[in-house]
């Protein structure tokens, strides 16, 4: 046996949860309603991602009146507002103040292995072993950036966006923004805005109207059951969790943030990045028919809006049902562009995957997924929250975490119930 | 609302690509395909190339018969056209690519087709492949796809199968996006 494994515990608990963003807090609070010991362990302060990984101009896509933690509501002066970044941290901190989390801060989870009727948690100042871990450490700590990105030229300064700000980091000169979520989107518009031109490669994207017939699309959204949707009510899955943020600002304005807005403040769309090749950037010339995909895709969305107010008798409650004009695309998009004369900055909006390497046990596929049933991972005790479509289209929405922390809380129980503690003494011999 | 749904039938075995979606999902070696063509000079312009053989699902696999094409050139470029322009067989690949796809999609959800019709145009400048004018591709400078579609569906529906096709096809990707390319010859 190890030296380590001798060494005594910083703690002995029933649940770690790792993370204090407004999932781990929502957990804490079920397991502190059920007098369950815990700790909920965060490697910096509550809210850590939103203070440290997040632009300087970000607000949520969801209206304020949306924002709501089991207990907890938006109570400010504007619902129907989006929370800048600072706000989302008041919020969050104000949550782990009322729901009293016992947080221990600063503390980087550096491994979770198996242990003796459950798991050891090292950490940076300790180890806490436990029966049940939850993960609660988000779905956006590692930005993905595509292979072809090994091509880019020495002279061309790349940044993801979680290392960008403001548009004063970049240097001078045209941007490449790759990438058209939300995100890619934001960012293209804010550094047009700075004076740099800025090109947009544009793959698959979701594109929404911020207001429809007079209501944040959001509420429609929600208020029409496409939000409550589960994961098992979909054709495909995985395509659900894959789906890319869509096309949507939270401006005081709430204006529409999409392609044709875009480029009519004259940035120029592409089509996907497909290639690099001697210091060209290449695009797909699927442009056309990304567009008409997202296109189709936001009508059959608003005729699902309409036919929802309809049938419910809401219909003269709100504005009269409009049609927005189809993407458009010039008559021959480029499909090259010069990287170094032409391009001085690329910005890689190109999605975030979660971060587990802190987790081993053997839980993940051949392509490193995390193996779980809805949040349920493939391993005893073992739970993660707060991913994008986990149990329902709003799983990594704010007001998503109370119906999902309600579900597997519940599993998290009747696991601990049926895996009754052994006495202390006989722990002990094997800790 | 017509409770009672009729079932498409477009002669696409979807179950069967279904099927092959879930198989392929858990054997991933076995989705590793290889396409072959072989080709032989005749004479001038003219060649014919033979598809026989392929690999996938783990083996070597046949066609039901060896297909032959003869390419070549017409009679405007002082060939003698023998068969259809190497450019040429590039849309044919890509309506045959496209038509499939709209065909699978709309078994899949239950549309039936009456009638699909392409007509594809691709434009290109001469000047590039006769080395005139180096700011000119050799290839197409763009293509154009028109579907004259009959189906039992709205024009939103007809859109999105075409949609829907374009994003699944392989030919589609292939003109779309650079594809590396690797020509080598036997040593003399």
């Amino acid at each position: 046996m190890s030296i380590r494994m001798q060494q005594r515990p910083a703690g002995i608990v029933d649940v770690v949860v790792i993370g204090a963003g407004h999932s781990g807090l929502a957990m804490s609070r079920a397991l502190s309603q059920r007098s369950i010991e815990h700790v909920v362990i965060e490697r910096g302060e509550v809210a850590n991602s939103w203070r440290t990984e997040r632009w300087d101009s970000l607000r949520l896509l969801t209206p304020n009146w949306m924002s709501r933690l089991p207990g907890f509501e938006y109570q400010g002066y504007d619902p129907d507002g989006y929370m800048t970044v600072d706000e989302v941290v008041d919020f969050v901190t104000g949550y782990a103040g009322y729901v009293a989390a016992p947080i221990i801060s600063g503390t980087e989870v550096t491994r979770v292995t198996p242990a003796a009727d459950g798991y050891r948690v090292s950490t940076t100042r300790g180890d806490w072993l436990c029966r049940a871990v939850v993960a609660a450490t988000g779905a956006f700590n590692v930005p993905v950036i595509p292979p072809v990105a090994d091509g880019v030229p020495t002279s061309v300064s790349q940044l993801t966006a979680r290392e960008y700000r403001n548009p004063a980091q970049l240097d001078d000169g045209a941007v490449l923004v790759v990438g058209a979520s939300a995100t890619g989107l934001q960012l293209a518009q804010e550094i047009q805005h700075s004076g740099r031109q800025v090109m947009l490669a544009v793959g698959e994207h979701v594109r929404m109207p911020r207001v429809y017939r007079g209501r944040d699309v959001q509420w429609w959204m929600l208020n029409s059951g496409i939000l409550d949707q589960r994961i098992e009510e979909l054709d495909d899955p995985q395509r659900g969790r894959r789906l890319p943020s869509p096309q949507l600002a939270g401006t005081p304005g709430r204006a529409t943030l999409d392609l044709n807005a875009l480029q009519a403040q004259g940035i120029e769309t592409v089509g996907r990045l497909a290639g690099i090749r001697d210091g060209k950037a290449l695009f797909s010339g699927s442009l056309r028919n990304v567009c008409s995909l997202a296109d189709l895709k936001m009508n059959r969305l608003l005729d699902a809006f309409d036919e929802w107010a309809e049938c419910n008798g809401i219909a003269t409650d709100v504005e009269t049902a409009e049609r927005f004009p189809a993407t458009e695309i010039g008559a021959s998009p480029r499909l090259g562009c010069d990287l170094g004369s032409e391009i001085k900055t690329i910005v890689w909006a190109t999605g975030f995957r979660p971060d587990y390497s802190w987790l081993d046990v053997p839980v993940f596929d051949r392509k490193g997924h995390l193996r779980h049933d809805r949040g349920v991972v493939d391993a005893p005790g073992l739970y993660v929250l707060g991913l994008p479509f986990l149990r329902r289209r709003k799983s990594s929405f704010i007001h998503g975490a109370e119906d999902d922390v309600r579900e597997l809380s519940s599993d998290l129980f009747d696991y601990l119930d049926r895996t009754a503690r052994r006495p202390a003494a006989a722990i002990g011999g094997w800790w | 609302m017509n409770v009672q749904e009729r079932k498409a039938e477009n002669g696409v075995n979807v179950e069967a690509l279904l099927g092959a979606r879930e198989a392929l999902t858990e054997a991933p070696e076995a989705a590793a395909f290889k396409w072959r063509a072989t080709s032989e000079w005749i004479n001038g312009t003219h060649s014919r190339a033979t598809v026989d053989g392929f690999f996938g699902l783990g083996e070597e696999q046949k066609h039901r018969q060896a297909f032959q094409f003869d390419a070549d050139h017409p009679e405007i470029f002082a060939a003698e056209d023998n068969g259809a322009t190497p450019v040429e067989f590039i849309l044919v690949g890509l309506a045959g690519c496209l038509s499939a796809g709209i065909a699978s999609v709309a078994q899949n959800r239950n549309i039936q087709l009456r009638s699909v019709k392409a007509t594809l145009e691709a434009g290109m400048d001469l000047q590039g492949i006769l080395g005139i004018d180096d700011a000119v591709r050799n290839g197409f400078d763009g293509i154009s796809v028109y579907y004259e579609i009959d189906a039992d569906a709205t024009p939103d529906e007809i859109a999105a199968l075409v949609a829907q096709s374009q994003k699944r096809s392989a030919v589609f990707d292939i003109v779309t996006n650079p594809t590396d390319v690797t020509v080598t010859t036997s040593k003399a």
